[in-house]
């Protein structure tokens, strides 16, 4: 069984029940497959042998009633694993050892996965493009001088190129979403609350979410019951039963009505983008949903204040990375010295830049012009949603302006890369569902998505309108293998 | 508005990162840069708007009274850069 | 009525100077469990023993709020007549410290859980109400010890995310007398309440002192000093006579006051700066993001307002109108919830203003000589409430209870087996005592018929002869009664 690793999540979950294949025979294939992948730069950490052992021991006791019985997954490096290195794609703690298991991965543990590695990400999570991470950049499987997005770059690259068979990243300004457009592959950002932040190094508090990045939609709606539910330890966690989103999958999406923003359709945005926008609508439409205009007014003023709560938060998250208690220390001749050459060391230049504004924002005398203000302009945009979803079931808009671009072209200028998030950000302010699923190509056969906004706790209408999408675009990886 | 070199200065002392004389060059052009894009938000008159408490409309959950972590010094001090057997080591305070 | 008045000034050379005193009061909440974290709070244990992945800020750690530590700080409030928020929100404190493992902490900024209240001080002058300002939620630090190695520190992180309630009192004080007031008073009122156990020795209550001055007469605030790291209330008595003056001297020869933290020196008994301007601190507070506001149902205050124990004041006002004891002694009995306790359990069945004297004065003696407190008392109060019932029947004199007092106070004897034991029962039959006041008589009736004729100052004699002759056992009223009438 060669192609194991071109198998979607659930035809391997399916294929270990019948005995088809053995969990050792699938996890040797990710392993063969990620070993001959090693110039994507996907991963931090490998944990083959691990893994191997794990596979085994699966196959010795067939303990089957997992929804992930006996499937290796690689995650992204911000979520803490027992025992394995965890390293946010830092130099900071690039030698942290865990001694605890984050939630979200202990509730894939649970369902019967075992961890195959560490996915490589911008360093804490900062960035859009995987640029910025002390591991070295990731390579996009659609060409090696293009960039996988950012923050979760290494689990889009690893997923699409079949090197594990999917994964789990984390998303604040659209860090599953926009990975998963640059490289052909569904991503979801779950409503916030739905799935725990206990033990997933935090970037900004009230914006992060795990989700899941898979294949195809079957596999998200899968992946994202097995991780989600409430979380006593997480006091921002929602008791909220977490429904059966795979039974209740269904293209039946007929007399549902869809949202397009005015707003969305930005100032030079380029003909692609509008025409794949056009097409889903299309899509949507035979599929038996309405259309129906709306506006989100205050959608321009997303991104300046998702600059300012982000790194605010961030800020104050990062100020425990201080050489005393873990990873990386520097030398200091007493402790303020330490600290300041230890974070100087340890951080790179765009935490950096984030921490500093952060902390800029906060400072005495600027707190109400800019902080204050932004989490009113953050009210102002939830109003906006709640206001448009009187009306509508869910919102359709493009993932991203671009499809991916090349390494380096926006490192210059840090605002111009932070314009990738425009579409995506304004759902984190929120704290609203949205999945990014693929449905079409750059005139550079550069994959492109479309974004699907849900209602609170709604995700399973925006996975049944993914997957809508999904038969009808019918989008093929069309990659050709670049690496070894 | 920009964000001068002492601004720079001020603020990494604040957030405990030393810079050398490039870097501050470098950031006040970067935070200046990223300051005039947040400034977008001036144009927006909130003065009747409350800021966004939560994004959850839930309350506050709570725990009990009751004894259930601690205990695990080796697993604290584990994976500490400089420790001795009961302590986190670090450089003195100069008071 | 009090004649004493107020008169703690700074005379300095150019006229009289009135001192303006606020605390800051940081108070340990009881609990088993720290504010958001599971470790245990007991004080004393080996180092980071009581330290979880949440205290020592792990990657990924968040906090989750204990019930109880609330409901101890709303008791509290209530203690001290405060308004309760039923919305608060917690804030974080950005600074960093080695023993700041989150590099800030979470307190409470603009949304506390408790606003304004009051405490009511007896001082020698009158009474006089110290108003609060607010009292509010925070984390403890750990600790940072210095003197263990010449070129490191050494954290200990067990102190780390403890709760406690600060409390802020309004710049109602002026003087160390009534800061010592004030902070045994509310040490007093959390005792009672059982919210904080106020063991300063311990460190479960410490106090910041803002310290300012102004000339007599002058409406405005002079600039003021915070002095910490004050941890007895003697020195901080001291701290604020030297800060005064010294604050005094400098305005008197032009100069002005620098609004800055100090530290007291116990040694040298002087304020130090603590740190230069440069460093001041910019906590760039914001509400916490992962914990959401703080939401209390009125019906959890009203439930607590039932659970509270009588107050000091209430208890004070209640032993002067029921038991008609002066506010005097009301004050000391109420002082300590122990020693009201203790003299509640006494006079159950003896008599109140009998338990009201042996208690202030005779077992307040005996605790001062030993250092001790009424909880480690010699005599328990079943068996002092035995004693005075003894004294009260007649069963005993006064003079011969104060034998059988000190006689008890090894292992708390049961006073009736002293009594008995070692026959020191009074003599209160009429016959008998007739019997040993005419032999003393009659072994001395030259001294009679002095008496007879005019010396009456022998009468003493007659009556030291007379408990002579019966060991102390006559019963004093009786002997007097009797032997007036056989001097006729």
């Amino acid at each position: 069984m060669s192609n194991i690793s071109e198998f979607s999540l659930k035809k391997i979950v399916n294929g270990i029940k019948r005995k088809d294949f053995s969990s050792e025979e699938v996890t040797k294939a990710f392993i063969e497959k990620s070993k001959n992948s090693k110039e994507l730069n996907s991963y931090i950490t490998e944990c083959f042998d691990d893994a191997l052992k794990s596979a085994k021991n699966f196959d010795k006791k067939k303990d089957n009633k997992g929804l992930l019985a006996g499937v290796p997954l690689a995650v992204k490096d911000l979520f803490c694993t027992k025992n394995v290195k965890t390293t946010a794609g830092s130099k900071i703690l690039h030698n942290f050892v865990p001694t605890y298991e984050s939630t979200v991965t202990n509730n894939l543990w649970a369902q019967g996965a075992f961890l195959l590695g560490k996915l490589n990400c911008d360093e804490f999570a900062m960035g859009s493009s995987n640029e910025t991470s002390f591991f070295g950049k990731v390579s996009n499987p659609y060409g090696k001088e293009l960039v996988p997005g950012g923050s979760s770059g290494g689990s889009a690259s690893a997923l699409a190129a079949g090197l594990t068979p999917a994964t789990i990243g984390t998303d604040t300004g659209g860090s599953i979403r926009q990975p998963a457009s640059f490289t052909g592959t569904v991503g979801l950002k779950p409503t916030y609350g739905r799935c725990s932040r206990w033990g997933i190094v935090a970037f900004a508090s009230s914006l992060d979410q795990a989700g899941p990045m898979t294949k195809n939609v079957d596999d998200c709606a899968l992946l994202l019951q097995a991780m989600s539910g409430y979380d006593p330890k997480d006091s921002t966690s929602i008791d909220i039963k977490v429904d059966n989103y795979t039974s209740k999958l269904t293209e039946k999406v007929k007399g549902l009505k869809i949202g397009i923003p005015k707003e969305y359709r930005v100032e030079n945005m380029p003909k692609e983008i509008d025409e794949i926008w056009k097409k889903g609508i299309d899509y949507l439409k035979d599929a038996g949903a309405i259309i129906k205009n709306i506006s989100l007014p205050h959608t321009m003023y997303a991104l300046p204040a998702y600059y300012i709560v982000a790194p605010a938060e961030a800020s104050s998250n990062l100020a425990r990375y201080d050489g005393v208690k873990y990873g990386h220390r520097a030398k200091g001749k007493n402790l303020i010295e330490m600290y300041e050459n230890t974070r100087s060391e340890g951080f790179g230049d765009e935490v950096k830049r984030r921490i500093l504004i952060g902390t800029y924002v906060l400072s005495s005398g600027y707190y109400d012009a800019y902080y204050l203000k932004a989490q009113k302009v953050r009210q102002l945009i939830k109003n906006d949603f709640d206001k448009s979803f009187a009306d509508v079931d869910a919102i359709l808009t493009p993932s991203t302006p671009s499809a991916a671009f090349k390494m380096g072209a926006k490192t210059d200028d840090p605002v111009s890369m932070y314009l990738n998030d425009i579409f995506t950000v304004p759902v984190n302010l929120s704290g609203l569902p949205a999945i990014s699923v693929p449905a079409g190509y750059d005139k550079n056969n550069l994959p492109l998505g479309l974004q699907l906004i849900g209602k609170a706790f709604d995700e399973q209408t925006i996975l049944n309108l993914s997957l809508a999408i999904e038969k009808r675009a019918n989008f093929k990886k069309n990659f050709n293998v670049w690496w070894s | 508005m920009s964000i001068d070199k002492d601004t720079v200065k001020h603020i990494s002392k604040l957030a405990r990162i030393s810079l050398d004389e490039k870097k501050v060059a470098d950031l006040s052009k970067d935070l200046s840069s990223i300051m005039r894009f947040i400034e977008n938000l001036n144009k927006l008159n909130t003065d009747k708007v409350n800021p966004l408490t939560s994004i959850i409309n839930a309350s506050l959950k709570s725990r009990n009274d009751e004894v259930n972590s601690g205990k695990i010094r080796d697993q604290i001090l584990k994976n500490s850069p400089e420790k001795n057997e009961e302590f986190f080591v670090v450089p003195k305070v100069i008071e | 009525m009090s004649e004493k008045k107020f008169d703690y000034f700074i005379k300095g050379e150019k006229g009289k100077w009135e001192v303006i005193i606020g605390l800051e009061v940081h108070a340990q909440v009881l609990s088993e469990s720290k504010l958001f974290s599971s470790s245990s709070t007991k004080f004393g244990a080996e180092p980071n023993t009581q330290v979880s992945l949440v205290d020592s800020a792990f990657p990924g750690m968040l906090p989750v709020i204990n019930q109880f530590c609330v409901e101890q700080s709303v008791k509290t409030g209530l203690g001290l007549k405060a308004k309760i928020n039923l919305d608060s929100v917690f804030d974080r404190k950005n600074y960093f410290y080695a023993d700041l493992p989150q590099g800030y902490q979470i307190s409470q900024y603009k949304n506390p859980i408790v606003g304004e209240g009051e405490v009511i001080l007896d001082m020698p002058y009158g009474t006089k109400k110290i108003g609060i300002e607010r009292l509010h939620l925070e984390q403890d630090a750990g600790k940072s010890i210095h003197d263990m190695d010449p070129e490191n520190s050494y954290v200990d992180l067990n102190r780390s995310g403890v709760a406690l309630m600060e409390i802020v009192s309004k710049p109602d004080l002026r003087s160390p007398e009534e800061v010592n007031s004030y902070v045994k008073k509310l040490r007093s009122i959390m005792r009672y309440i059982k919210t904080c156990d106020g063991n300063m020795q311990e460190g479960s209550l410490r106090a910041d002192v803002n310290v300012s001055v102004r000339k007599v007469g002058d409406k405005n605030f002079g600039t003021r000093c915070e002095i910490k790291n004050v941890n007895s209330i003697k020195f901080m008595e001291m701290a604020i006579n030297f800060e005064a003056k010294r604050q005094v001297e400098l305005l008197e020869s032009g100069k002005k006051i620098d609004q800055e933290t100090r530290l007291y020196d116990t040694k040298k008994n002087t304020t130090r700066s603590m740190r230069s301007k440069e460093d001041a601190h910019d906590y760039r507070y914001f509400p916490d993001p992962d914990l959401l506001p703080l939401k209390l149902d009125k019906s959890l205050i009203d439930k607590l307002k039932k659970e509270l124990p009588e107050l000091p004041d209430q208890k004070k006002e209640r032993f002067i109108k029921e038991h008609n004891l002066s506010p005097y002694e009301a004050n000391i009995l109420v002082s300590e919830k122990e020693i009201s306790e203790y003299y509640e359990e006494v006079i159950k069945e003896s008599d109140k203003k009998l338990a009201t004297n042996w208690i202030i004065v005779e077992l307040f003696a005996v605790l001062n000589k030993k250092n001790i407190s009424i909880s480690s008392s010699p005599i328990s109060a079943k068996n002092l409430s035995s004693l005075i019932k003894m004294i009260s029947s007649g069963k005993i004199s006064g003079k011969i209870a104060k034998t059988v007092f000190e006689k008890m106070q090894n292992g708390d004897k049961d006073p009736n087996q002293i009594v008995e034991k070692e026959g020191l029962i009074q003599e209160s039959d009429p016959k008998e005592l007739e019997k040993i006041i005419l032999n003393v008589l009659s072994k001395n009736q030259d001294k009679a018929t002095q008496y007879k004729s005019g010396k009456v100052k022998l009468f003493g004699y007659f009556v030291g002869e007379i408990m002579k002759a019966s060991k102390g056992k006559a019963n004093p009223k009786l002997v007097n009664d009797i032997l007036k009438i056989k001097l006729k």
